[in-house]
């Protein structure tokens, strides 16, 4: 369904991405871990064009794209198909809930309001937040925007979601509600790729775990032999280092 | 206060009023919505670093706020009869108070604009909006608000400023109260006046704002930031 290949991005003079080649198959959910700084949210950020690679390959649903050059068109067709969760939310202060899910299936998608609003209200639905739909992101909880977030991605009816670190903003208490509605999407077949520091989220929810370091994969399994046995050094480090931050 | 002062102050008010209404009123309501497209086209040329007209508006901010209004007003009234470019004082005064306050309007928009987080319109692209969708939709309406109590008290300033007009000739109150007063030589309590006059045009633009504010933090559910 994704695949990326030799992706390169840097800042300045930093290197961000030294060619990152990562896959993701119909209906699979794949984990991205890593620490901080080692490219993950800009490896996001370039699959959806925020960022412009400055090399690379997509091949998305069989197109193949040049990520360096891709055209407006093949952007805006690529974005219409993939669905996006910010660690921030992000979500649109000027609108409600409802009208956060709505907006783009009535200015892009075309649909009527009445329409747009059943749709909007299914997803929200299936993201726990229906009786909130008329209220403000700023009279909402941010495990709650975040749930908005998704719903908004979801009416969408993206082919796969890319979610960066989405619950990393969140109060310890409202991580689980987050983690629990991206769960029943996992278990509803959604293609997912996330960028997570939860690792029991990646060890129960994902199929398969990528370990980034440093702007490159370093290791990348199927999700229980990965953690059950990392091979490479650094995976061990970084995965001792993050039992060590729980203690 | 004498009862003939009093007679006086009664009899003026509406000679005072009535050009407020039909000139002060006019000159302010035209030049400020001239002022305020010309303010939203300025901020989204530099928002979106625009090349050259980028530089444009910069000079044109620079210039307008670098210079006093009189002189503004003389320049284009009777400055520019002598490249035969004649007008009539009201549109004259209308050109400069636009041209004038969609400076600083500009400069509160774009402020506006740039306080707006990034990820607004980064969410935007992401359920695939256009540029423009999304600024006309999410970044312009959010921009507002925020703008919104620093333009009320920009229109304020500027019905104030319209006591200028006078100098080119426009029949607003200060002029009307200037004939009073040379007829009548009472010029301190006429002045007086025409100070409160103003005062009341003011304070009823301040309630206007205050009701326009809390209109504009109730649709957002909450209150709305305010930059200086
Ligand atoms: N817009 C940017 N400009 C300059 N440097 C950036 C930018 N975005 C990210 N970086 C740098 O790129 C590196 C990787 O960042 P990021 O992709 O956010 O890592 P991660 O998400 O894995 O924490 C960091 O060193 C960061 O400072
Ligand atoms: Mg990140």
């Amino acid at each position: 369904m994704l695949e990326l290949k030799g992706v390169r991005k840097r800042f300045g003079g930093q290197e961000v991405l030294l060619g990152v080649d990562l896959s993701v198959k119909k209906g699979e959910v794949v984990a991205l871990i890593g620490p901080s700084g080692s490219g993950k949210t800009t490896l996001l950020r370039c699959a959806n064009f925020l960022e412009t690679a400055d090399e690379g390959t997509m091949i998305f649903d069989g197109e193949r794209y040049d990520m360096a050059r891709a055209r407006r068109a093949e952007i805006a067709g690529i974005r219409r198909r993939t669905g996006f969760v910010f660690q921030s939310y992000n979500l649109f202060a000027n609108k409600t809930a409802l009208g956060n899910v709505t907006e783009s299936l009535i200015i892009t998608r075309k649909k009527h309001r009445k329409e747009a609003e059943e749709i909007g209200l299914e997803a929200l639905r299936r993201v726990g937040m229906a009786d909130w739909a008329a209220h403000y992101p700023s009279q909402l909880s941010g495990g709650q925007q975040q749930r908005v977030a998704i719903a908004r991605a979801l009416a969408l009816d993206p082919e796969i979601i890319y979610f960066d670190e989405p619950t990393s903003a969140l109060d310890p208490e409202l991580i689980g509600e987050v983690l629990a509605v991206m769960r029943s999407l996992a278990e509803g077949g959604m293609t997912m790729l996330v960028v997570t520091h939860e690792m029991s989220f990646a060890r129960s929810v994902s199929s398969r775990t990528v370990f980034m370091a440093g702007g490159a994969v370093v290791e990348q399994g199927p999700s229980a032999d990965f953690f059950r046995a990392p091979r490479e050094e650094r995976t061990r480090a970084f995965l001792a280092s993050l039992a060590e931050e729980r203690k | 206060m004498s009862a003939n002062v009093w007679q006086l102050l009664v009899d003026s008010f509406p000679d005072i009023l009535l050009p407020g209404l039909i000139q002060t009123v006019p000159l302010t309501v035209i030049s400020f919505s001239i002022a305020f497209v010309i303010a939203v086209g300025v901020a989204l040329i530099r928002y979106a670093h625009v090349p050259v007209l980028e530089q444009l508006a910069r000079i044109y901010v620079w210039a307008v706020r670098g210079t006093p209004l009189l002189v503004q007003l003389y320049v284009v009234f009777y400055g520019l009869p002598s490249v035969g470019v004649r007008l009539a004082s009201f549109p004259a005064a209308v050109i400069v108070f636009s041209i004038n306050e969609g400076a600083y309007c500009a400069e509160i928009m774009r402020a506006a604009l740039e306080a707006v987080p990034v990820g607004q319109m980064e969410a935007g692209y992401c359920v695939g909006m256009s540029y423009w969708q999304i600024m006309r939709r999410i970044l312009l309406p959010q921009a507002l608000r925020t703008a919104f109590p620093s333009l009320g008290n920009s229109l304020i300033a500027m019905v104030k400023d319209t006591s200028l007009a006078s100098n080119i000739t426009v029949a607003e109150m200060v002029m009307a109260t200037k004939y009073i007063v040379g007829r009548t030589y009472q010029a301190l309590p006429l002045y007086i006046e025409l100070a409160v006059i103003y005062l009341m045009f003011s304070t009823v633009l301040e309630f206007l704002q205050r009701l326009g504010e809390k209109r504009l933090n109730a649709s957002v559910g909450r209150e709305v930031k305010r930059i200086a």
